[in-house]
């Protein structure tokens, strides 16, 4: 099993999630992270699915997505072609002791606090899913109270866009 | 995979005129535009205002069903019959639920169909209204696409998009569930109406090179098999079936959906291959060094073990659907394409590489013939006195004919249909090979008569089948559809029971339904079909067959129901076992050399 990046380039309809999410529950792959956002293209969304699968299995997969009719593209995105971040909030236990210790760690991952309370910090990071988990692994004696994590967000490197052709026809 | 350049779509057409209609005209009218003629369904509330403006259609023909899954199996006897797209109506909720097992059918056997809905009001859905049920969420795994409409205006445009998606590329039934407040409220109504597909481009041409890839693999071959599917009678390809055939000498079988995709009496074909396959269909397979699969799909009812199907062979796969390429078997040639234009331009290349001497398979040949010799298809006597069920239908085909429409349900008795009657014509063999839905053989004979009505339609169908969809007779006696429906009544689930004599020891759990012989007779099928006003006659000697065929056969002011009372204990031969290699192919129980040594 190795882990995988799809994009999606759908057209912007209700039920549309449930289709593809549909999809994957119904061959038997797991979705490890899931993102869902707009795209430039107005009616157009696209999704950001990791799976962990054989390379089979997920060709298999990716003809079943590509038969959804609202499903116009799918691009699987390699690590090293493309630019690939998640986004976590994160609130950690801290007190006037540690305070001082945590920042230090947040400062060091390039990290920033968004709120502040007399027991506990929130604070947030983004990067490749190594850099929040060591981020994860380095406040974990603190005391981590909540997490909220995106799904994985990912890019093509260079000048193309996933929509170019698309858009041309 | 190349993609085509996206196809024009249908736009208001110049100088076209503006009509206001409801929504509910608006999908009489658009279906009368897309050229349907015939509709099955059921009126219901959330539907109801699209049943006013039918009732004045000059176009379309409603036949009334008795139950929504009977309106879903008529779309699907109709389309099969026809070619022609089949659409079901159908009411919210519950109405809609019911067409649910017809629609999954459809979905497994490629069949184009249209499936209509009402749904409640919009301001309501979602507050667990009277008859509201997600129809459009429910049917997503087994529906090619759904719409759900909201607003009048979009009428036009889903019925067209729908009708587009159904009919082309690999076939499947899409789903249009409108709600009450669209079809009551006007709009302007332009044909063809503008609709946008972006994501739906299927590739129908194949690539050039996998052709001529496929054509040197053939010349090579020495042991080559034509591996006939389904998709071969929904791309209307048999004529060219038969031309590459010829010019190959190739062998040639045909799967339980694409029976009467090749001619039966033709010397190349050996008949159907998989778990009640010929002997020499399936060793053919099993034995070849390539495959060439031609609109199937490698289902495990032909492959049995998958892992140990055809060892030696390469396989060239020809697949309107991309994804069926590699998903059992990895594809030496995968071609994707439209299966009539591939055997097309795999002729020409084919004669390009082959030139003047076309390769020797005669010792190929050799070996097969001395197989049919060895293992034609057969059945023993019964031993109970009762009627042979295998020679039941075996008759009604050989007195009826290849110009025959016969649509069978799920069991013992559609494998006898499949292996007795011989087939010589695309869409004259119908049935639920996919889902596998008893039931089904009534109501898409019904289907078939209404799209086919100079043809005889038979239904042949099990004791345990017909009890589940025969209310569908009443629609036949009312609306002059003359079926002619063969009750293969054993009494039993006939295939259940075969399984239980097989591999549970005899022990005949929940599958004896006292239908048949020496039983109360509960119901009793004659006094049934004479209920809902058909010709109902019971057959229980072996001289009286003929007799009772040729009645049926001269009847055509109403339906026929035959019980043919036959023997519990018939089996179907030869079987391959589940979960083995196909090489384990038993010719009769036990793998008796010979059927008179048959239990």
């Amino acid at each position: 099993m190795s882990t995988h990046v799809l994009s999606l380039l759908v057209e912007d309809k209700p039920g549309l999630l449930t289709r593809v999410a549909g999809l994957f529950a119904r061959r038997g792959f797991n979705i490890s992270s899931l993102a869902v956002g707009v795209t430039e293209v107005p009616g157009l969304s696209r999704i950001t699915v990791v799976v962990d699968v054989d390379a089979l299995p997920l060709e298999q997969v990716t003809k079943q997505l590509n038969k959804l009719v609202n499903v116009i593209k799918i691009v699987e995105l390699d690590v090293s072609q493309s630019v690939q971040r998640e986004h976590m909030l994160i609130k950690v236990r801290t007190d006037n002791a540690t305070r001082g210790s945590v920042i230090e760690i947040v400062n060091l991952f390039r990290a920033s606090v968004v709120d502040y309370a007399p027991d506990a910090l929130v604070v947030e990071v983004t990067g490749d899913s190594g850099k929040a988990q060591a981020f994860l692994r380095a406040l974990e004696p603190f005391g981590i109270k909540e997490i909220a994590q995106s799904g994985l967000l990912a890019i093509g490197r260079g000048g193309k866009s996933i929509t170019e052709r698309v858009l041309r026809s | 995979m190349t993609a085509e350049p996206m196809t024009a779509r249908p736009g208001p057409a110049p100088g076209a005129t503006t009509t206001t209609l409801t929504g509910a005209e608006a999908v009489v009218r658009s279906l009368e535009m897309l050229g349907i003629t015939d509709v099955f369904g059921i009126p219901g509330g959330a539907i109801l205002p699209v049943y006013d403006p039918l009732m004045d259609s000059k176009v379309l023909r409603h036949v009334l069903v008795r139950h929504e899954q009977g309106a879903g199996h008529a779309a699907e006897g109709y389309a099969a019959a026809t070619g022609k797209v089949g659409v079901c109506i159908a009411t919210s909720g519950p109405g809609a639920t019911n067409l649910v097992t017809a629609i999954a059918d459809a979905y497994m056997d490629s069949v184009p169909m249209l499936a209509i809905t009402g749904q409640v009001y919009s301001t309501l859905m979602g507050t667990d209204a009277f008859q509201e049920a997600d129809i459009v969420g429910i049917t997503m795994p087994i529906t090619k696409h759904s719409f759900l409409v909201k607003r009048a205006e979009d009428v036009p445009g889903a019925i067209a998009a729908a009708y587009e998606i159904a009919t082309t590329g690999r076939p499947g039934p899409v789903l249009v569930d409108i709600t009450k407040d669209a079809q009551q409220e006007e709009l302007s109504f332009v044909w063809p109406p503008k609709y946008d597909l972006p994501g739906y481009r299927p590739v129908t041409k194949a690539h050039g090179k996998q052709i001529n890839a496929a054509a040197q693999l053939l010349s090579e071959a020495s042991k080559p098999v034509l591996y006939v599917g389904g998709g071969v009678i929904r791309s209307h390809a048999s004529e060219e079936l038969l031309a590459l055939a010829e010019q190959t000498g190739a062998p040639v079988v045909t799967t339980l959906m694409a029976r009467g995709a090749f001619p039966d009496s033709h010397p190349q074909h050996l008949g159907m291959p998989g778990m009640h396959g010929t002997v020499p269909a399936v060793l053919a397979l099993q034995e070849a060094d390539l495959i060439v699969s031609l609109g199937a799909r490698f289902d495990d009812r032909v492959t049995g073990k998958a892992a140990l199907f055809a060892p030696n062979a390469k396989i060239v796969h020809v697949d309107i659907d991309p994804a069926e390429i590699g998903k059992i078997r990895t594809a030496d040639v995968p071609i994707v394409g439209d299966v009539r234009d591939v055997l097309v331009d795999l002729g020409v290349a084919y004669s390009g590489v082959v030139a003047a001497e076309t390769p020797d398979i005669t010792e190929w040949w050799s070996f097969l013939d001395g197989l049919r010799d060895e293992f034609p298809l057969g059945f023993a006597p019964t031993g109970d006195g009762l009627l042979s069920p295998q020679h039941v239908i075996q008759r009604i085909g050989e007195l009826t004919g290849p110009d025959a429409v016969y649509a069978a349900g799920v069991g013992q008795h559609q494998m006898w249909a499949a292996q007795f009657i011989k087939y010589e014509r695309p869409n004259s063999w119908l049935n639920s090979g996919g889902a596998g839905t008893m039931g089904y053989a009534v109501p898409a004979a019904m289907g078939a008569k209404v799209g086919e009505p100079d043809r005889v339609v038979w239904a042949i169908d099990g004791d345990g089948c017909f009890q589940m969809t025969n209310q569908e007779l009443a629609t036949c006696t009312l609306n002059n559809i003359p079926i002619k429906v063969a009750v293969i009544n054993n009494s039993s689930l006939g295939m259940v029971r075969q399984w239980q004599t097989l591999f549970y020891n005899s022990r005949y759990s929940n599958t004896d339904l006292e239908t048949g012989h020496g039983t109360v007779h509960v119901p009793d099928f004659v006094k049934l079909g004479e209920a809902y006003g058909c010709l109902s006659i019971r057959v229980e000697r072996e001289d009286e067959v003929d007799a009772a065929i040729e009645l049926a056969l001269a009847t055509n002011d109403r339906p026929v129901v035959i019980d043919f009372v036959v023997s519990a204990d018939s089996m179907v031969w030869p079987m391959v076992p589940q979960g083995v290699s196909n090489s384990y192919i038993q010719y009769a129980k036990d793998h008796a050399p010979s059927f008179d040594e048959e239990a």
